[in-house]
């Protein structure tokens, strides 16, 4: 018979379509609507895991997200497999392809098993005892096998061909669990006209009202009244209404991050339909209505299949038809999982006997159990359970002692009472207080703009529950006193009773295994183990016997491993402590938090321009920060080498066009400008004539370089500052660092205009001739226009700031041009450019010409520890300068002591050995190890102006050993260098001007 | 201290594992001690131990205002590696693994090194540089670190995406095969049992809230919350809160404290080999013994005290994380957490002599500072016994800041190290 545990009469599938799935490859049928747990169950299939160290046979323990046992792998197809989903949240679709994990080779004959036959060499912590002899077989042996014993599922082996969405969202007021409380709130909050987000994490809202069958609100069964106020919600324009969605943390400033599923339920999503969606909704308040948690209960051999929590059982039976047993057992410390029982035994199951441990339980459910004949052992304890693959009996005994008595069964349920999920609360960082009386954490004092309401607060009552969440939407809303809503809610059910810890036969003197960590096997005799071994923190408990660290995050069980500790140090709870709650609540796919940030939107991809340009005519482009910068322009048949080459032949003979648009640039504006410049460079600005450039260095406090470029100065009080490529952002916030907190009195404006300029250089000695039929209102000759000058005009019929300035050592220009404009300007430029023979050229062509000329490039001469005077820029500090960020640092005796490593050039005394960049520099190559380093080779290229290689390079006391021999130790011997002059081509400085 | 063996493992199966005796136990303060170290991190832990075992100083107290092993100790990524630039990093980072190797042996206590090999990846021209005059510095030091190809980078570390079309595609890289990961909890465990079973006195849930100088402007001890404990020498190893206590000192500490998280996934069976670091893209990854992927994340902007960071961080980091290994798309999220990195001006720690007689400080790790905690107990337990550092120290001092004699590998390694 299909489905032979569903029980036509009960639950709300009804009449849903048959679905189709597989699991470990066995074909299964269930219901539309149904979890993967739910289905399997309706086919009486239970084991469904392996648990992490003793590979012990599991099944479902829960109905929901706090599962510990129940992981599976789900396998869309080949690229889309998931590992460690919780059977108990993934919902059924047709072809569903579930598989379990942690076994070999099948989950009902598993090897790893023999784990659990060694268990007792296997206690808390044992790892950090052995696998100490021989030492190399830690590393070859005990390593590899305990990595490949333990991980759960597999992970996928391909790229992912889902895609992920994200949003920002804000609203007046979020609601987080859409159970009685939750609904209550939103609805409250909805009425008085705030924007309000409803997230819950089920197909359906609802909450515990899918099994609280005794609730009715509103004068309905608690179950229709949550529909009909959901749809009513969904109707509204100020709520949005998100199922399948987890509030999974709380961060600062009332952020909470929610993740949607949106086609993990679905057989054949489209392939542009993202699968998750991550949320990041900033709230003006927040409501946690997230319930509470059930507990099992610790007992020896609480863990075979079929054993699971009551409120489990009544979700199964209640909300999806299914009975998870045909002869069920309870055993409980509360009030709540006695209607497990009634409600399965009004539909027919039979009920073995409810085992309650508590001497003398009251109330009507014990009245109502009695009158419906089931055997109630008040006074009783579990202390044992029997069967392989599926508990097949237990052994019940008086808590008083007594005989002990065995009862056979299918099926357990456990309830030791409910843990309010504090966990957003906690991560909200509001204080968690232990209510003594009840044994709960609550929250305390909010440190956010929250209220916790309901369960999660502790309110055990339907009614004060309803009541308390209206009013905390209504008031979240802004709502008015005398408008405050009143909803009749009442339930006969109760939930109160409840113990921590350990419970009969799992004492102290006992060695059987009691789960209190399900998925991480951690028994109530590991956590005894850990106290007696001066673990005393919950913390060290936590770590030594990993309870509570498994997919889980301890929802069930941290609680029982606190009460287990503290028994055993003899100190109230509170004093032992409680674990930190992380974020996430429930795990969150990486997809998720990416969202769209992966492949080419990982980060963005900035483009000069020109770029287009540069790529039409063949460009090799290399990555600088987030900038595409083209390298070097091959033509056909040529090598980067050969490309370069003729490059700087070119430049030097005629002229080479460049892209110098990525150069940080920022306008510094103000009466106060120029003493703001000479704040933050070295050099004197003041004096500097208006129309004229400098070439500014810039200090860190430390008195090191930071950064530097050419500076013009357009008016009085306006300068623009060019800065590294890398350095434009770094740069600008430096400077209103100490504009707003060193130097708030000067009146200084500072934009970046990075953006804004294109900027062309034209280098070489027809630079000038290729510009001039361009330019319109600038007079480029020498005496109206020299070298370091900078002009305002039109070129091409567009504005231009025109700098004569020279990174290459050759007559040179800057063109700065509106941006929109650069591609028509460069165009136009290029077209008088081949008429003198000359080349667009790359960033590497433009690395080797300034080092012919000894010129630096801050982050490659320089690394944080170099000084001007280290850098041979002495001559950029203004000596009559008074002060200037970094002229103190720049005073301390190692910045000024002989010896520090200097800027030098190296000639191989093989003139076609090109040196590696970041080689070191010794003076003995035949030193032993450690061998005395004297410095680095920053900068190395063939130079085909030169016709031998050149170098720069750090060396201690390097300015005092020009003409010295050193030596480059490489693996395969060491290279002869000459200490030189960093200037290799055009000592004298002539050419700027030829 | 009960040896611990296989032999003793099964032993205690016969009954229960009822007889271990307390790995560290939790004395009462005494009234005065030779040495208290202020700090029961791996650093603070292990400076005891190195005191009793190789200087003969056994009434010796920790003290910790929280857990032991619960600050940042507890909560790092595991990282271990000694390829630093500076001959002076270079030297106490690879003292450090030199004691790593062989730690488990010498503390009787399974710490877990691994040496499955630290893998860092260039992204660009720069990096390339960067990384050569790494490798060449420790070729030259005597550390290994070698250049693999992006090719070589895959066969190491298969989920590795060297495609030419990622947005920064992977150039090559720089493997220390010495360097791994640790069991960062069982180091500080380890010591805790080695350095009690030596005569330390570890006393948690005790902060201090003075320090005491006598006339002559020496240290005579500390106040706590537990009293007055006497000493002749106070060593403060309290990352973050070491400038604050050196305050008490009336001595200046160059350190912010910045928020600095990281995560774990779900765990999954082995499928990361290695450690991979990028600096470029800002991401760090392994995975570990229990089959998570272990993933460091950058530090917030702005200082702060508070454990905890932005999201927006972690999305970043696991941006960066899927660029280069496009396979974890699926994988998901357990735990993200955060500690607060203790960083000097020049990224490098401080481990040093003070102004004050009887007063030692080391600090100012940074994001480093797991790796280094054998070979910084190890020195720092010199500097302490002796009154002067050990030459692998001697560069770290607290006057460099004033001299300028830096140790800058931030300005080495761009960022986090």
């Amino acid at each position: 018979m299909a489905q032979p545990f569903r029980i036509a009469t009960a639950g709300r599938l009804g009449k849903a379509d048959p679905v189709r799935f597989t699991f470990d490859g066995k074909s299964f049928e269930g219901l539309h609507g149904d979890t993967l747990a739910s289905a399997l169950l309706a086919n009486g299939v239970h084991l469904v895991g392996r648990s992490f160290k003793y590979h012990r046979p599991r099944g479902m323990v829960s109905a929901g997200a706090e599962e510990p046992n129940a992981l599976v792998g789900v396998h869309r197809d080949a690229a889309r497999r998931a590992p460690n989903v919780r059977a108990t949240v993934q919902e059924i679709h047709e072809g569903l392809n579930a598989v379990s994990q942690n076994r070999w080779p099948s989950l009902s004959f598993d090897v790893g098993a023999l784990n659990d036959l060694a268990s007792p060499f296997f206690s808390a912590g044992f790892y950090y005892k052995t696998f100490m002899w021989p030492k190399a077989a830690w590393e070859r042996v005990y390593e590899p096998f305990i990595r490949r014993a333990a991980g759960l599922g597999e992970a996928p082996d391909r790229p992912d061909p889902d895609c992920y969405a994200n949003r920002f969202a804000h609203c007046d007021v979020l609601v987080i669990g859409g159970g009685a409380a939750g609904l209550s709130a939103a609805l409250a909050a909805a009425n008085a006209g705030a924007r309000v987000i409803l997230a819950d994490e089920q197909a359906e809202t609802g909450g515990a009202l899918r099994y609280e069958t005794g609730a009715m609100i509103d004068g309905m069964p608690g179950w229709n009244w949550a529909q009909a106020v959901t749809a009513d919600l969904a109707a509204r324009d100020n709520v949005r209404l998100l199922t399948r969605t987890t509030g999974f943390g709380y961060y600062a400033q009332n952020m909470v991050g929610l993740v949607e599923r949106l086609t993990d339920h679905l057989v054949s999503p489209a392939t542009d339909q993202p699968r998750e969606r991550l949320w990041q909704v900033r709230a003006k308040r927040v409501v946690l209505a997230t319930g509470a948690i059930e507990r099992h209960m610790v007992f020896p051999d609480n863990d075979r299949p079929g054993i699971m929590l009551a409120s489990a059982a009544r979700t199964y039976l209640n909300h999806f038809g299914v009975t998870v047993g045909r002869n069920v057992a309870i055993y409980t410390a509360g009030d709540s999982a006695w209607q497990a029982a009634l409600d399965l035994k009004r539909s027919g199951v039979s009920i073995a006997a409810i085992v309650d441990c508590r001497p003398d339980p009251q109330g009507p459910h014990v009245e109502e159990a009695r009158r419906l004949g089931i055997e109630c052992l008040t006074g009783h304890a579990v202390t044992g359970t029997g069967g392989r693959l599926r508990v097949s009996s237990i052994k019940v005994r008086p808590v008083s002692g007594g005989a002990e008595r065995t009862i056979a069964c299918d099926a357990l349920l456990t309830s030791s009472g409910w843990t309010p999920a504090v966990h957003l609360f906690s991560q909200s960082r509001g204080k968690l207080a232990f209510d003594a009386e009840t044994q709960r954490f609550l929250p305390g004092n909010a440190v956010q703009e929250l209220v916790s309401v309901g369960a999660c607060a502790g309110n055990i009552d339907l009614g004060e529950t309803v009541a308390e969440a209206l009013k905390a939407g209504h008031e979240a809303a802004g709502g008015v006193a005398r408008k405050l809503p009143k909803l009749a809610a009442d339930s006969t059910e109760r939930w109160s009773g409840g113990m921590l810890g350990a419970g009969e036969g799992a004492g102290a003197e006992s060695t059987a295994k009691a789960f209190v960590d399900f998925q991480n096997d951690v028994t109530a005799k590991d956590i005894r183990q850990a106290v007696r071994e001066g673990m005393r923190s919950i913390e060290h408990v936590k770590r030594f016997t990993t309870t509570g660290m498994a997919t889980d995050q301890g929802k069930t069980s941290n609680m029982h491993g606190l009460a287990i500790a503290a028994e055993m140090l003899d100190r109230p709870i509170p004093e032992v402590g409680l674990t930190t709650f992380r974020a996430p609540y429930t795990p969150v796919t990486f997809g998720a938090l990416v969202g769209h940030g992966k492949g080419r939107l990982f980060e963005p991809v900035r483009r000069t321009p020109m770029h287009d340009w540069a790529e039409a005519h063949g460009a090799v482009f290399e990555d600088v920060g987030q900038w595409k910068r083209a390298w070097y322009f091959p033509q056909a048949g040529e090598d980067m080498h050969a490309a370069v080459a003729r490059e700087c032949r070119t430049v030097r003979q005629s002229a080479g066009i460049f892209d110098a648009t990525t150069l940080g640039k920022i306008e510094v504006v103000g009466p106060d400008a120029a003493r703001f410049m000479e704040l933050m460079y070295t050099n004197p600005w003041q004096k500097l004539g208006v129309g004229r450039c400098r070439y500014g260095v810039m200090l860190r406090e430390d008195g090191f370089i930071y950064d530097d470029g050419v500076v013009g100065r357009l008016a009085e009080d306006r300068f623009h500052v060019t800065t590294t490529t890398g350095g434009a952002p770094r740069v600008l916030n430096h400077m209103e660092d100490y504009l707003q907190t060193e130097f708030p009195d000067l009146k200084v404006y500072l934009t970046s205009t990075s953006e804004q300029w294109a900027v062309i250089a034209v280098q070489g000695p027809k630079s000038r001739d290729i510009i001039a039929p361009l330019v319109e209102g600038i007079d480029l000759s020498d005496d109206a226009m020299p070298h370091m000058s900078v002009r305002e005009g039109m070129i091409c019929g567009v504005p231009t700031r025109l700098f004569r300035m020279s990174f290459t050592g050759e007559r040179g220009f800057e063109i700065n041009v509106p941006a929109d404009y650069g591609r028509a300007v460069w165009e136009a430029v290029w077209a008088e450019g081949e008429k003198h023979g000359a080349c667009a050229y790359g960033t590497e062509t433009m690395h080797v010409l300034r080092a012919e000329k000894g010129f630096i490039i801050v982050g490659q001469e320089t690394d944080g520890t170099v000084t001007p005077h280290d850098a041979g820029l002495s001559w950029a500090i203004g000596k009559k300068k008074t002060d200037f960020v970094g002229m103190r640092g720049l005073a301390r005796p190692d910045l000024v002591a002989p010896g520090r490593k200097q800027l030098v050039g190296l000639r191989t005394r093989d003139p076609k050995t090109v040196l590696e960049e970041g080689a070191q520099i010794v003076a003995d190559p035949d030193a032993p190890v450690p061998v005395p380093m004297l410095g680095h080779v920053t900068s190395s290229y063939w130079s085909e102006n030169c016709g031998h290689s050149i170098a720069l390079a750090l060396v201690a006391g390097g300015h005092e050993r020009m003409g010295e021999t050193l030596y480059v130790p490489m693996p395969e011997g060491a290279i002869t260098v000459e200490v030189t002059s960093t200037v290799f081509f055009d000592e004298k400085g002539a050419r700027t001007n030829g | 201290m009960r040896k611990y063996s296989v032999f003793a493992i099964a032993r205690e199966a016969m009954r229960g594992h009822k007889g271990w005796p307390e790995q560290w136990s939790s004395p009462e303060p005494k009234k005065s001690y030779d040495v208290i170290i202020v700090g029961a991190g791996g650093h603070g832990l292990g400076t005891a131990y190195y005191l009793a075992k190789e200087h003969g100083i056994t009434n010796v107290a920790v003290l910790e205002k929280g857990w032991l092993g619960g600050g940042n100790t507890g909560r790092n990524t595991t990282i271990i590696r000694s390829n630093y630039l500076y001959d002076e990093s270079a030297g106490i980072y690879d003292h450090s693994v030199k004691l790593w190797d062989g730690l488990s042996q010498d503390l009787n206590y399974n710490v877990m090194y691994s040496p499955r090999g630290v893998m860092m990846l260039a992204h660009n021209v720069h990096d390339v540089q960067v990384f050569k005059r790494h490798i060449h510095a420790n070729r030259l030091n005597g550390v290994d670190n070698e250049w693999l190809t992006p090719e070589e980078a895959k066969a190491y570390c298969p989920p590795l995406n060297i495609s030419r079309e990622a947005r920064y595609p992977v150039m090559g890289a720089a493997l220390q095969r010495r360097g791994g990961t640790a069991r960062h909890d069982a180091v500080a465990w380890g010591y805790a049992r080695a350095a009690a079973a030596r005569g330390v006195d570890i006393i948690q849930n005790c902060e201090v809230t003075d320090i005491n100088r006598g006339p002559d402007g020496a240290v005579t001890g500390v106040e706590t919350t537990r009293g007055t404990i006497g000493a002749k020498k106070v060593g403060v190893v309290a990352a973050g809160h070491s400038s604050v206590l050196m305050q008490m000192a009336g001595v200046q500490v160059p350190l912010e404290s910045y928020p600095l998280q990281a995560l774990v996934s779900e765990p999954v069976k082995p499928v990361f080999p290695c450690v991979v670091m990028s600096n470029t893209v800002h991401a760090y990854i392994s995975q570990s013994d229990k089959g998570e992927l272990v993933i460091g994340a950058g530090t917030d902007q702005y200082t702060s005290y508070s454990q905890t960071g932005g999201l927006h961080i972690i999305q970043h980091t696991l941006d960066a994380i899927c660029e280069m290994f496009p396979i974890f798309t699926r994988m998901k999220m357990l735990r993200s957490w955060g500690g607060i990195v203790d960083v000097t001006p020049d990224r490098s720690p401080i481990l040093a002599k003070t102004p004050v007689s009887g007063l030692y400080v080391n600090c100012g790790w940074g994001t480093g500072g797991f790796k280094a905690t054998p070979g910084s107990a190890h020195v720092f337990a010199h500097t302490v016994a002796r009154d002067e550092p050990h030459p692998v120290n001697a560069p770290f001092t607290l006057e460099r800041f004033r001299n300028g004699r830096l140790i800058d590998e931030a300005a080495a390694a761009a960022v986090a190290h």
